[in-house]
């Protein structure tokens, strides 16, 4: 008995010695916990925080533009005596004064993949260079059809009706890779170009991509370029050209990289996209709110830009010139999701 | 006292005529909200034959094609399934807001156990149908047993679904070329006939006459009188001998299982298994229902009426995107459409004909 009261004592000691060791604790927000692209961030925070011996606590939304249950999060973070708070925000600029309140209780904040509004909201910005992703797959597309990009006739498969920032940015990079004028470049629908057949939302998903993709048919048959604003909104669009008996002819273009993704274009389904790094972004958000921790030093952004970029890559198998690209093999190994 | 009064004199000058009730001022809109009330689809089909009408003159042959025409019905062919689930679960004065969670949920049950434990695709279907109807009886036994009220019941169940769903599925989409390759009966309502330029998938086809027989069972046979009966009055439904717990957990039970054929036909319609999909199925199925005219407070409407409720949304959907309006201008008609559609159910409900 008595070695039995002595060793959970000693359990207990270590147990609380644990808790003392890892002081340094960090919270994760993301937008939903059921997106493969949240949960690989998930995991590179998570394997990133018990290299450092930090405690990660994760939250998440119910659903995408759960703002409520994200501001909450916030507040027990700060109560909890987090150090640090990496965040992908629903709502952008409703956000700000959480997280304001966050900075004054001497949190660091760093936004992951979605960029505040504005952006020096946070202490820093981790994420992909969207807009660079879609002028990537721009230029592919162009490439790919040579003389014919004069004369395509192109969809634009977007997000959502209330224009998130992420949307508009690859719809507008895309357009500026392909080679069409710009309108306001902070909305994506303004542009004047023939070309653009039309824009019609998605929201993400294979459904929305397929349905937006069946009016953009119905409205103009001779459609051959198709940029869709990620690769389950791409199959969607797939399945819908699939039944209009188009699939061989048109040019199919996304962003994301996640691994269905990179397996529908080694099918031939999508003919190229821009790959980000989710897992990457994550685990250099613990890393720098480590930094912030123990050292007191807070991240700078890549020069020439108002963030950390965490890079893309092109993913194609039918490289072209003048654009860089990995293959898919080496697509599947860096995919995620 | 041979002087017989005359108590009878006092009437002498009232009217002869019986009291009648019956309404004098027979008008034209008297007999329309007559016509009406015995035939609740007909608002519905008045508006769908005039938005088709209409959007065919303004966008001509784009539009008034079968070709587009028949996109529609492919588009609605979804939420016209759950909706019919919906129209038996709200004519008994329920509501079910779990619909489209089990409807996803049990696309995926379908997948998992296809690609997952290897089982035959005809296994796995069985079982993705036998799981939506297992849900359909939890939701049913909690509202008819334990006396919970439906909004509440499949509140919770829509939550509990849903997550049950994330979890197993650990949201992973299953590839729409997986499916071709290994399990293509998975992808069997995706299938479909052409006629010239028409297409008519087997979801379609599966839509319309799943319509027409709960259609012909909710009019022509006692257990649908008794759908009716005990959405209109439970307690007279039960004291004219009516089963009501019996009837509305087999109701239930009978939505989860359209549910989980809407689940088999979503698979058809966007080629992959995705856990993400038809978050929205529940209040567009409600949709489709109010604008179809059936009442919220049960016992009245006609499962027709849903149909033309569902295509009502299509054809504006569609109608709108080929005029090149933003997408908002949809959301915004449709919610008023909504809102006229109960206006005019109110109006009805006044008819004493």
């Amino acid at each position: 008995m008595k070695k039995l009261l002595a060793c959970t004592a000693l359990t207990m000691a270590a147990m609380t010695g644990n808790a003392y060791a890892s002081d340094v604790s960090v919270c994760l927000i993301t937008k939903t916990d059921t997106n493969p692209f949240f949960v690989k961030m998930r995991e590179g925070a998570e394997a990133k925080a018990t290299e450092l011996g930090m405690v990660l606590k994760s939250y998440a939304g119910k659903v995408d533009g759960d703002h409520e249950t994200q501001v909450a999060a916030i507040e027990t973070c700060i109560a909890d005596g987090a150090s640090g708070i990496l965040l992908t925000a629903s709502d952008t600029s409703s956000i700000v004064p959480a997280v304001q309140q966050a900075r004054d209780a001497g949190l660091v904040v760093i936004a992951l993949d979605t960029p505040l509004s504005p952006i020096d909201a946070a202490d820093a910005t981790f994420a992909t260079d969207n807009f660079l992703a879609g002028e990537l797959i721009g230029q592919w597309a162009a490439a790919k059809l040579g003389d014919g990009a004069a004369t395509a006739k192109i969809a634009m498969l977007d997000l959502g009706i209330s224009q998130p920032t992420v949307g508009v940015l690859r719809d507008q990079g895309f357009l500026q890779g392909f080679g069409i004028e710009l309108g306001d470049p902070n909305k994506w629908g303004d542009e004047t170009d023939p070309r653009i057949v039309g824009n019609d939302v998605t929201a993400g998903n294979e459904e929305g991509g397929r349905k937006a993709m069946e009016n953009l048919l119905a409205t103009d048959p001779g459609i051959n370029v198709v940029y869709t604003i990620n690769e389950p909104a791409a199959a969607g669009a797939y399945e819908a050209l699939k039944s209009f008996g188009r699939e061989n002819d048109v040019l199919i273009v996304s962003v994301d990289g996640g691994c269905p993704g990179v397996e529908n274009i080694k099918d031939g389904v999508i003919g190229a996209t821009s790959q980000q790094y989710p897992l990457l972004m994550a685990s250099l958000g613990v890393e720098a709110i480590h930094a912030w921790a123990t050292e007191g030093v807070k991240p700078e952004p890549t020069p020439g830009k108002d963030f950390f970029d965490t890079g893309v890559a092109l993913v194609t198998d039918e490289p072209v010139d003048g654009v860089t690209s990995i293959n898919t093999t080496e697509g599947t190994n860096l995919c995620w999701g | 006292m041979s002087t017989t009064p005359s108590f009878e004199a006092a009437s002498a000058n009232s009217p002869e005529t019986v009291a009648d009730f019956s309404s004098n001022h027979n008008s034209a809109i008297n007999r329309i909200q007559h016509a009406l009330h015995v035939t609740p689809s007909l608002v519905p089909l008045i508006v769908l034959v005039l938005s088709v009408a209409i959007f065919g003159l303004l966008l001509g042959s784009k539009f008034f094609s079968p070709f587009a025409l028949t996109l529609i019905l492919q588009q609605v062919a979804i939420v016209g399934i759950v909706g019919a689930a919906q129209s038996l679960v709200i004519l008994t004065a329920g509501i079910d807001l779990s619909v489209g969670a089990i409807m996803v949920l049990s696309s995926v049950v379908m997948g998992q156990c296809t690609f997952r434990y290897g089982l035959p695709p005809s296994m796995a279907v069985v079982l993705g149908l036998a799981c939506g109807t297992f849900v359909g009886f939890i939701n049913g036994w909690l509202i008819a047993r334990v006396k919970l009220p439906p909004f509440i019941v499949t509140l919770g169940m829509w939550q509990i679904v849903l997550a049950t769903n994330f979890l197993y599925s650990a949201n992973e989409t299953i590839r729409s070329q997986d499916i071709a390759k290994h399990a293509p009966l998975l992808q069997f309502f995706g299938e479909k006939i052409k006629i010239g330029t028409a297409n008519f998938t087997f979801g379609v086809i599966f839509l319309v006459l799943l319509v027409i027989v709960l259609n012909y069972v909710l009019r022509h046979t006692a257990y649908g009188r008794h759908i009716y009966a005990v959405g209109d009055d439970p307690e007279a439904a039960e004291l004219s001998g009516v089963n009501v717990k019996g009837v509305l957990i087999s109701v239930y039970m009978l939505a989860g299982l359209i549910c989980a054929f809407a689940g088999w036909a979503l698979i058809g319609r966007i080629g992959s298994i995705s856990p993400t999909s038809g978050q929205l199925a529940n209040i567009e199925s409600i949709t489709a229902v109010v604008i179809g005219g059936i009442s919220l407070f049960g016992g009245r409407g006609s499962i027709l009426g849903m149909l033309f409720g569902a295509l009502i949304v299509g054809v504006f959907t569609l109608g709108l995107r080929l005029m090149g309006a933003d997408a908002q201008w949809t959301f915004l008609l449709i919610g008023a459409l909504i809102i006229a559609a109960v206006a005019v159910d109110q109006w009805i409900r006044k008819v004493s004909v």
